[in-house]
């Protein structure tokens, strides 16, 4: 019998890296994802951030660091989400998983391609946003504050990721895109990441540590020096946590159902 | 005597309260084409999964060269075509099966396996824009592409023209001839009369028949007869060992037991009679009988034959 069974270390990285290649390319190539995703947090920003808001100041707040770090979590979010939830549905009830689990594609190739693919869609999603931050949105930072609020969402599109996978699990293709909405639009206001949270009603204050997107804001506010509470560690942890929760329960449901 | 590379071992796999497979025994031999026949329902595509470890016995052993089909060393040797994938639309073809090759630790050259599905002058095209015939010959590529030692093919040539139909059986006689094995699940008859080297019949989750096409076809004792008279139908039917006669145009068709004594009659009967053709029963025939008798238990079907 024959043992050509063995896969070097750089074949396999190899599979990785064409699986999150393809990934991007198609998703970069399939425009009911790649518009919305990369064109709705810019022009909601050029909207709300730049056009309605002429730089004011708001409780000691610089408004348009805040718009620009808000908007760009809020533009993280939908990569992760959409990326995952509805491919994710789409591609189970369509057999691509199935076919995906007969082939001898390397285990964790299909995830990682994904959350590769969503975090370049995030860093371009946020390298727009920064772009008509400086020319239309008059946002003067430290170069320390950029990088930081860049590599801040570039990360803070995982736990999304996790919790689309979840949502892909659960719902079919045709259901997928309404219930990730119904998830990411009220998630984000709720999360004081279009409307500060202070100016938000005491109850929705309190509720706000529940949404993971009150965290990533929270880490984008301190990163770009447009307030928060600077407790960074403890958001980013809590983020961690609700990254292994939901890939821990999707993973389950995978399994069992396929 | 050959290895199995592929097995079932008393297989049972139940879908709540429908048990889909019932005892099934199969084994896979290198180099050999086998055909999964059934009716809808038989259960051809549930043992397909289980040796490709889609889905897990409930009970009974499914292994793939020996191991457990769901591994990945098991894996890295098969390849796989399903009835229904639907690949990335917005993927071109060569790059789907750059892909694909990406998996395997020693796949083909990516040139023979365009050539070998007839593909080239798809493999700049988006996977989305193809007709089903053409998508059906690309998801055909990416079985083949990591040289697999066996291939399973779930309805492969549905959808296929007559022209990309024979060129796919002329590859799949070809890659037999090298020595990889395949499994085939087909609608089309003739498809598995003109290449396997073994039928499985199944029926109810169970494999009620098993042989070489010959020896499945042996099952059916009758023959057909064909030739233009103008005796009535209706007086042949009378006849002993006339089973049918049915008329069409000026073509008389009738199946017979012994052949020899029909023919006797008939040419004594209609002495204008020409243009005869005798031939045995082939795998369709013998098809519908064993998966009639497999159903005999049930009255409903013994009335209605």
């Amino acid at each position: 019998m024959d043992t050509a069974i063995a896969m070097s270390p750089a074949r396999i990285a190899r599979a990785w890296l064409v699986e999150a290649k393809y990934e991007f390319l198609r998703l970069l190539r399939t425009p009911s994802f790649a518009l919305p995703t990369i064109l709705f947090p810019s022009l909601f920003y050029l909207l709300f951030g730049v056009l309605l808001n002429g730089g004011a100041h708001h409780g000691g707040m610089d408004m348009a660091s805040y718009m620009l770090a808000g908007y760009s979590a809020f533009g993280v979010m939908a990569p992760g989400l959409f990326g995952f939830g509805v491919v994710v549905a789409m591609e189970r009830e369509h057999g691509l998983l199935t076919l995906k689990r007969a082939l001898p594609m390397p285990p964790g190739a299909y995830l990682f391609a994904k959350m590769l693919m969503a975090m370049l869609f995030a860093a371009i999603v946020v390298c727009l946003l920064m772009l008509l931050a400086v020319t239309l949105g008059h946002v003067r930072m430290p170069l320390g504050n950029w990088s930081a609020l860049l590599i801040t969402d570039v990360l803070g599109v995982l736990p999304f990721c996790a919790i689309g996978l979840f949502v892909g699990t659960l719902v079919g293709g045709q259901g997928a895109p309404a219930v990730v909405n119904l998830i990411y639009l009220p998630m984000s206001f709720l999360s004081g990441l279009w409307i500060p949270l202070p100016l938000l009603p005491k109850f929705l204050q309190q509720l706000a540590p529940l949404w993971p997107a009150t965290h990533l804001g929270q880490i984008a506010f301190s990163a770009s020096g447009a307030g928060g509470d600077h407790r960074v560690a403890m958001h980013a942890m809590v983020l961690a946590g609700f990254t292994l929760f939901f890939f821990a329960i999707a993973r389950r449901r995978l399994r069992r159902a396929g | 005597m050959h290895a199995s590379i592929a097995q079932l071992e008393n297989v049972v796999k139940r879908y709540g309260a429908i048990t889909a497979l019932d005892g099934v025994n199969l084994r896979l031999h290198p180099g050999e084409l086998l055909a999964l026949l059934g009716p809808n329902g038989a259960g051809k595509s549930t043992a397909v999964s289980l040796l490709l470890g889609l889905q897990r016995v409930d009970a009974g052993r499914a292994t793939l060269f020996g191991l457990d089909p769901q591994s990945l060393d098991a894996r890295r040797r098969i390849g796989v075509m399903l009835q229904e994938a639907a690949l990335q639309q917005s993927l071109r073809v060569d790059e789907l099966i750059r892909l694909t090759m990406s998996y395997y630790p020693r796949p083909r050259e990516f040139g023979s396996v365009a050539l070998m599905a007839g593909i080239e002058e798809l493999l700049p095209r988006r996977y989305g824009k193809l007709s089903g015939g053409q998508k059906r010959r690309v998801q055909f590529a990416l079985a083949i592409c990591g040289d697999p030692r066996i291939l399973f093919l779930d309805e492969p040539t549905v959808g296929l023209d007559l022209g990309a139909r024979t060129a796919m059986w002329k590859t799949l006689r070809a890659l037999v001839a090298s020595g990889c094995a395949i499994v085939l699940t087909t609608h089309y008859l003739e498809e598995a009369e003109a290449l396997a080297d073994r039928v499985a019949v199944m029926a109810r989750g169970r494999i009620i028949a098993e042989g070489s096409v010959d020896e499945i076809r042996a099952h059916v004792s009758q023959r057909r007869i064909r030739c233009i008279s103008a005796l009535p139908a209706e007086t042949l039917r009378a006849w002993p060992d006339v089973s049918q006669a049915e008329r069409e145009g000026e073509h008389l068709h009738i199946v017979c037991g012994a052949a020899e004594a029909v023919l006797r009659r008939l040419l004594a009967a209609d002495p204008e009679l020409r243009e005869l053709e005798v031939r045995r029963a082939g795998l369709a025939e013998a098809f519908v009988e064993i998966t009639n008798d497999a159903g005999a238990g049930s009255v409903e079907q013994k009335e209605a034959a």
